[in-house]
């Protein structure tokens, strides 16, 4: 039993931090580490960069276009980028759709698809929430009927991260009502800039523009764009479920944070000593450091495990990881005492800040991070999975 | 990165499970428990018989030069069984500290008997006033003519009544508190001077408090140099804090499968009560704890290893031993009172053996420092 690498993985490292070094943008960087908002130029510059090196899809199975790289392999570029203050990539195309397409698409699919979403050409978002919809998913409404080659889809789906960017959206619709509600649902890819599709932001509790409400109305969709057979389209969504948690502990990110909790730790004062040294908030991050140790054991317990299915094993991951995360993002909240209070969210890049230059961000970030433990299948939802799947309950 | 074990480690854990099955039922345990010396001398001599009692000593002293992985296994299996045998007592920590202070002609003397489960030895370190500080030594050792004199006090010294010997550890020189001056004796317990009140743990093992006045012992009791002991009781407490935490897993496992068989059968409103979702989030969230504390016995174990054969860093498995006590000391509480409530009534009587694992979970926060002990003791080194 050890915790080593291999030889070949500790190479690969290498190569990850000196590609890092070399090409990841330093602005970009910079803005990650201090919890700004990443523009879309920011996030396309990166992807790009990326796909230049072949890396955007670099887990992806070489007969795709990846570089095959192994899940240890690909533990390792996560948290070495997340280290470094890369961007997190949009999962939707690379992590979501991608392995379905490859599972279950048509071969023209997959050549149009593949490599647009590998060489950063489409950003995709994710169909599935509606505003009647969230946790019981199978009950969603959007229909999509026949007529001659295509489909048309009427309705309208919620919650869609990165839809105002997105050229394609992969959705669940309905195809039938009759039967059992998961047996109606279809796959389908839609171009987002079809006539009849509206996208309108919802703004969050920090007023950051993340997600919209998509309305679909008369949307004519070719038929060669539904994946696998019609009525299946639940199985492919549970397919994807199982793909989607790819770093879904985010163990290299909360690292980082980590640090960057502590260094705000050692510049904050209680009655006249850094707060780093103060018992009480001390052992609060303590806490939260062991917590995420544990988490990263349980990571390679899973990666060393790897072959069989991912399962309810990344249920336990989704849960731990993004409380830790939710856990960080209020220490350092906590941390800045009064200053956690001032909101200044249009402040312009040079101007003289209110409080720590570090402060404006937290108290924003804290509340816009409640939203992890509510994506992507909620943390309830996550151990209903569990006890039904692991315990047999 | 590997999680696996060896074939000589697989083979280990499952002649031990098995032993545990066929001849260590719960009844079983209450009558050993309830015995005079309550531990058995027939398991302990099938403990020496697998080759348990000599684990991590060197093959030229009766053992087969295991390391803390093969200790967490080890100790892993016994708290899946709820085992009282002084194993920790005897084999970990008197153990350690024999095989890392003792000469040769002291571990050849002492270790043998230890492997073949002829001698039972207990840890006597901790005093009335010390709580959890390892440096906290007020017994005093002084040196009169060749040898030595000693007076003062031990607390909670596990199994102290029934060890054949104890490993004391006393002040040669040096203030209450220091580091410097503490040095370690091997003592019969039937010395002359040596008195021990002992008395029952409330999770079922046999403890005792030890006072020495005026007991003399010659230079060869004396357990490497005088004074500089408090080195190897660092290390040997980091080894029998590992040894816990694999402890503590074990019982975690155990107890999580019984509550989750109460779960299924257990009817009310006319279902098994696992059907109902409040009780079966807490159910994940006990499986939650039990799969993270193992992530943490597991790197404390590994970073162990790791350090004794020079591989690894002595620093970072100090780390991780602190981070793994103080996570596992919470998470056994958190599982221990999950379980007595999800068994409901039940839960809190003597008959079941929950309550006896759940009392086993919470007292292993009491052993070698507790979660704030440890939590503290993470912070100021990370």
């Amino acid at each position: 039993m050890d915790l080593d690498f291999t030889e070949q993985e500790l190479a690969f490292r290498d190569e990850v931090r000196t590609f890092l070094c070399d090409s990841l943008p330093a602005a970009i960087a910079r803005k990650v580490l201090d919890h700004r908002h990443l523009t879309r130029d920011d996030q396309g510059c990166w992807q790009d960069i990326l796909a230049k090196k072949g890396w955007l899809a670099g887990h992806w199975p070489v007969e795709f276009g990846g570089c095959g790289w192994t899940p240890v392999q690909v533990h390792i570029f996560d948290e070495e980028a997340a280290a470094a203050g890369a961007p997190r990539l949009i999962p939707f195309g690379l992590n979501m759709v991608a392995p379905v397409i490859m599972a279950f698409g048509s071969d023209w699919q997959k050549q149009h698809y593949l490599s647009r979403i590998r060489e950063n050409t489409d950003w995709w978002c994710q169909g599935y929430s509606e505003p009647g919809s969230g946790s019981d998913l199978a009950s969603l409404k959007t229909r999509a009927e026949r007529d001659g080659e295509d489909y048309v889809v009427n309705g309208q789906k919620a919650w869609t991260t990165l839809a105002q960017h997105a050229d394609m959206i992969f959705c669940l619709v309905r195809t039938s009502s009759e039967g059992r509600k998961q047996e109606g649902i279809s796959f389908l890819l839609i171009d987002m800039h079809s006539p009849g599709i509206t996208v309108r932001p919802i703004i969050m509790l920090d007023e950051g523009h993340e997600v919209n409400e998509v309305f679909f109305d008369n949307v004519r969709v070719p038929a060669k764009n539904r994946v696998g057979e019609e009525g299946k389209g639940w199985t492919y969504a549970k397919f994807l479920l199982g793909h989607e948690r790819t770093n879904i502990a985010g163990v290299g990110a909360s690292k980082r944070e980590l640090a960057t909790l502590k260094a705000i730790a050692r510049s904050e004062t209680r009655a006249g000593r850094p707060l780093i040294e103060d018992a009480g908030f001390a052992a609060k991050i303590a806490l939260v450091e062991i917590e995420l140790m544990a988490l990263e054991v349980t990571v390679m317990r899973v990666l060393a495990a790897r072959g069989k299915a991912p399962g309810a094993e990344s249920s336990i991951l989704k849960i731990k990881g993004t409380e830790i995360q939710q856990t960080l993002t209020a220490l350092m909240m906590e941390a800045l005492g009064p200053y956690a209070q001032p909101f200044l969210p249009d402040q312009a890049e040079g101007e003289t800040p209110v409080g720590p230059a570090y402060a404006a961000p937290l108290a924003a970030r804290y509340f816009n991070m409640r939203k992890t433990t509510i994506y992507g299948g909620s943390n309830e939802v996550q151990r209903n999975i569990i006890a039904q799947m692991v315990l047999g309950l | 990165m590997d999680f696996g074990f060896t074939e000589e480690q697989t083979m280990l854990c499952e002649s031990l499970a098995k032993f545990i099955e066929r001849e260590y039922g719960f009844e079983t345990r209450r009558t050993i428990q309830a015995g005079a010396e309550g531990f058995s001398r027939e398991v302990w001599a099938a403990f020496a018989d697998m080759g348990l009692l000599g684990l991590p000593f060197a093959e030229a002293h009766g053992g087969f030069g295991g390391s803390a992985v093969d200790t967490l296994l080890v100790m892993q299996a016994l708290g899946r069984g709820l085992v009282v045998e002084p194993y920790w007592a005897t084999v970990v920590m008197a153990g350690s500290a024999i095989r890392l202070a003792g000469n040769d002609a002291q571990k050849a003397a002492l270790l043998p008997g230890i492997a073949a489960g002829e001698r039972i030895f207990a840890w006597a370190h901790g005093e009335p006033g010390s709580r959890y500080d390892l440096a906290h030594v007020e017994t005093a050792a002084r040196a009169v003519g060749g040898g030595y004199v000693l007076d003062g006090a031990k607390a909670v010294v596990l199994f102290g009544a029934q060890a054949d010997s104890l490993i004391v550890s006393a002040r040669t020189s040096g203030a209450a508190r220091d580091a410097k001056g503490v040095s370690l004796f091997v003592i019969d317990r039937k010395a002359a001077g040596v008195a021990v009140r002992d008395y029952r743990t409330i999770d079922g093992l046999r403890a005792a408090e030890v006072t020495f006045a005026n007991v003399q012992v010659g230079a060869s009791a004396l357990l490497g140099a005088a004074g500089e002991a408090f080195a190897v009781i660092d290390q040997a407490s980091d080894l029998g804090l590992a040894a816990l935490c694999a402890e503590g897993v074990g019982l975690m496992e155990s107890l999580n499968a019984a509550t989750l068989e109460y779960l299924k059968t257990r009817q009310q409103f006319g279902q098994p009560i696992g059907r109902f979702q409040a009780l079966q989030h807490r159910a994940v969230d006990m499986m939650i704890h039990a799969e993270q504390s193992k992530s943490m016995a597991y790197l404390a174990a590994m970073r162990l290893s790791g350090a004794a054969t020079g591989d690894g860093d002595a620093r970072a498995a100090h780390l991780a031993v602190a981070a793994a006590k103080a996570y596992i000391g919470r998470a056994a509480r958190r599982v221990a009172e999950e379980a007595i409530q999800l068994h409901g009534g039940m839960g809190v009587t003597d008959e079941l053996a929950a309550s006896h694992y759940a009392k086993r979970l919470v007292m292993l926060d009491f052993m070698q420092g507790d979660a704030d002990h440890h939590l503290a003791r993470f912070a100021a080194m990370s």
